[in-house]
């Protein structure tokens, strides 16, 4: 233990005297954990504050046309567009001012589409009405009409996600201003015989939050960044720790540590205890930025009360991984060159696969089954089920237990290794 | 002839048909070696570059296993004893081996608590062999601020802090000032007188001559001769310093190795 001990203080010593360890090690974590979470609130507060310009051609002048707009307006996430330098914007100059990034999107409304709309929901109500017998013979009078379409651009930069998410509900717009007709005219056509028809929707959407005690956990983006980017930090010790075990070897001091009468394994667990001091250091200050910092930015708190021990004990089994993983990588690399860019690398993919960026379920098949490969997907989904999911110690034990597996599994690859260089 | 005597004339390391190839290696690096190093010794291992002492050193200090051979240190086998072994040899490498962000008395306080010293008996260790190399008053200043001489020194304490029966030396004054080396020199010397066997290796042959009892040059992975500085410039017919013996051994030929 004495050794360990001394271990402990030599490494810590080393990392106090190197401030670019430290930097990656403490500032980089907060800064990129503030920067993420700031951008990602943001993005979030300009979908739903109405904040994104849409160019909108009105070319129908209708009742349609004015039920886009108003919903359009009314939704609050848009701001609408019609004019250039005061003259009305045409098709042509909406396209080119969309496809130069000028505006992320424009809805072309074509011509005469209420009047058109108006007549095929008239031909079809007419139809029904006669076939059962209250309609009159005026069907002949009208004309067929061809379907119309409403035109959207989008600037070529635009998310996948967000012209999904705005096709959508201009789809869904457009679907209700449909039915409304269908309505009115029927209740045109039967207002003599029948009750006013009720044009309220009938099915809504109501999610329904995990409940912690008395109070509902509703998600916001500082209790998905918290832990995700919590946990990237963490796995990012593998690059000082890597470059530390290299740099022993180019100092000679190695040398000099295997000639000593301990185990390689005194060496490692002075290393693992340094660092798993340095990763739960980290999480702390994560969490307490999460807690204190983002309010005063104007960002949602963290919400970790009572949540804080079993938020540890991830935290530390996440930490014995990302050692396992730069002990194994310090011990088979010969040069920085060679730890520094894989361990950076790999960190940024197994946050890729681990579901850091987009989330496993969004993911192929095959990539979500390597997902589970990934202990940094073990970690975020222990983190997920303690502060969104509402779990106990019980329901994440499997996922702590595979962290430390993985822990064990990486270093006794280290011994092996160094036992076989050994045997060169 | 008394015990006393006898005891520290018995070999304190034999060598028994020592081999080392490496796995990418077309030759053996040490090639059947045997040989005995009498006990109290300042034992010179001297000869070109590639003729396998650091491949030898290695393999007594447990950085690398042997191909085939065996060897024992004071009697304990490195198969079954290597732990033992390791507590009783010190090891001062070629490079520094030293972390350059801390200081000498950091450094040495870390290699002796690695050897189980703790508390007073280490810190006063450290502080003594400090003074006697001169680098007390530059004991808590980082090692990246010393020169090349003072590190040579921390380095060579940092083998013997403790107090080992047996010293690896791989060219412990190599690059180092005329006055770093003389202090160096002579603290082995005095180490020696405490009993303690000293291998020593160097590239340095007049250095060699002067600072070994007893040494044997290698070639090819094999022992070519062995005895006193004495013994070989004598056997050896116009020889007058180790320098002759060595060149009339090994050859003039360079000995590159890439």
């Amino acid at each position: 233990m004495h050794k360990v001990w001394a271990s402990v203080k030599k490494e810590s010593l080393l990392l106090l005297r190197d401030a670019g360890a430290l930097i990656i090690l403490f500032v980089m974590p907060l800064a990129l954990i503030i920067t993420v979470t700031l951008i990602q609130q943001g993005s979030f507060k300009t979908l739903s504050n109405a904040k994104i310009p849409v160019v909108l051609i009105d070319n129908d002048h209708g009742a349609v046309s004015r039920g886009i707009r108003e919903n359009l307006e009314n939704s609050g996430s848009f701001e609408i567009v019609s004019e250039k330098e005061g003259k009305p914007l045409t098709e042509e100059q909406a396209r080119d001012e969309v496809f130069k990034g000028r505006y992320p999107m424009a809805v072309i409304v074509p011509k005469n589409l209420s009047a058109d709309l108006n007549q095929k929901v008239q031909v079809n109500v007419d139809k029904i009405l006669k076939d059962v017998g209250i309609g009159n013979d005026s069907l002949a009078a009208f004309r067929e009409v061809e379907p119309k379409e409403i035109r959207l651009y989008f600037d070529p930069a635009t998310q996948l996600a967000f012209k999904s998410a705005v096709k959508n509900s201009i789809d869904k717009m457009v679907s209700e201003l449909e039915v409304q007709s269908v309505y009115s005219l029927f209740q045109e056509q039967l207002s003599d015989s029948v009750a006013i028809l009720s044009q309220k929707s009938f099915l809504h959407f109501q999610e329904i939050m995990p409940v912690d005690g008395s109070r509902e956990v509703i998600p916001n983006a500082t209790q998905h960044n918290v832990p995700a980017w919590t946990l990237f930090a963490i796995f990012f010790i593998v690059i000082p720790l890597s470059i530390n075990l290299v740099k022993e070897k180019g100092q000679g001091t190695l040398v000099r540590l295997r000639t000593l009468p301990m185990p390689y394994g005194v060496v490692i667990m002075g290393k693992t205890l340094t660092f798993l001091v340095i990763c739960m250091v980290q999480f702390y200050l994560m969490v307490a930025v999460g807690v204190y910092l983002f309010p005063l930015l104007g960002l949602e708190p963290l919400q970790a009360g009572g949540k804080l021990m079993l938020m540890s004990v991830v935290a530390l089994c996440s930490g014995f991984a990302a050692i396992g993983f730069g002990i194994l990588l310090g011990t088979v690399s010969q040069t920085q060159e060679q730890s520094a860019p894989f361990g950076a690398t790999s960190v940024v993919i197994l946050a890729a696969i681990g579901g850091v960026w987009v989330p496993v379920f969004a993911m192929p098949s095959f990539m979500q089954f390597v997902s589970g490969l990934s202990p940094m997907n073990w970690g975020l989904n222990a983190f997920y089920d303690v502060i969104l999911r509402n779990s106990d110690l019980g329901a994440i034990l499997p996922r702590l237990v595979l962290l430390l597996v993985f822990f064990a599994l990486m270093v006794g690859i280290a011994i092996l290794y160094d036992e076989k260089k050994r045997a060169v | 002839m008394s015990e006393t005597l006898k005891s520290r004339q018995e070999p304190v390391i034999r060598i028994h048909t020592l081999s080392k190839k490496y796995r990418e290696a077309e030759d053996y690096s040490v090639d059947g070696l045997t040989l005995a190093i009498p006990r109290g010794e300042i034992f010179g291992l001297l000869g070109p570059n590639g003729a396998g002492k650091t491949t030898l050193i290695s393999m007594l200090c447990g950085l690398i296993r042997p191909t085939s051979g065996d060897f024992t240190i004071n009697g304990w086998s490195y198969h079954s004893e290597g732990k033992k072994i390791r507590e009783n040899i010190g090891v001062v490498p070629q490079e520094y081996a030293l972390y350059p962000s801390l200081s000498a008395r950091e450094n040495l306080t870390y290699f002796g608590s690695m050897y189980g010293m703790k508390g007073n008996a280490l810190e006063i260790k450290v502080d003594e062999h400090l003074e006697h190399l001169g680098l007390l008053k530059h004991a808590d200043k980082k090692i990246e601020t010393y020169s090349g001489g003072m590190k040579r020194r921390v380095n060579l304490i940092a083998g013997l802090l403790h107090s080992p029966m047996v010293l690896f030396l791989d060219e412990p004054t190599v690059g180092v000032d005329i006055q770093s080396k003389n202090v160096i020199i002579d603290f082995l010397k005095a180490y020696n007188r405490q009993g303690a066997t000293l291998i020593y290796t160097s590239h340095h042959l007049i250095e060699a001559q002067e600072f070994c009892t007893r040494v044997a040059i290698l070639d090819h992975g094999q022992v070519l001769t062995e005895g006193t500085p004495h013994e070989l410039i004598k056997g050896v017919a116009h020889a007058r310093s180790l320098e002759d013996v060595f060149l009339s051994m090994v050859g003039k030929e360079l000995r590159d190795y890439a």
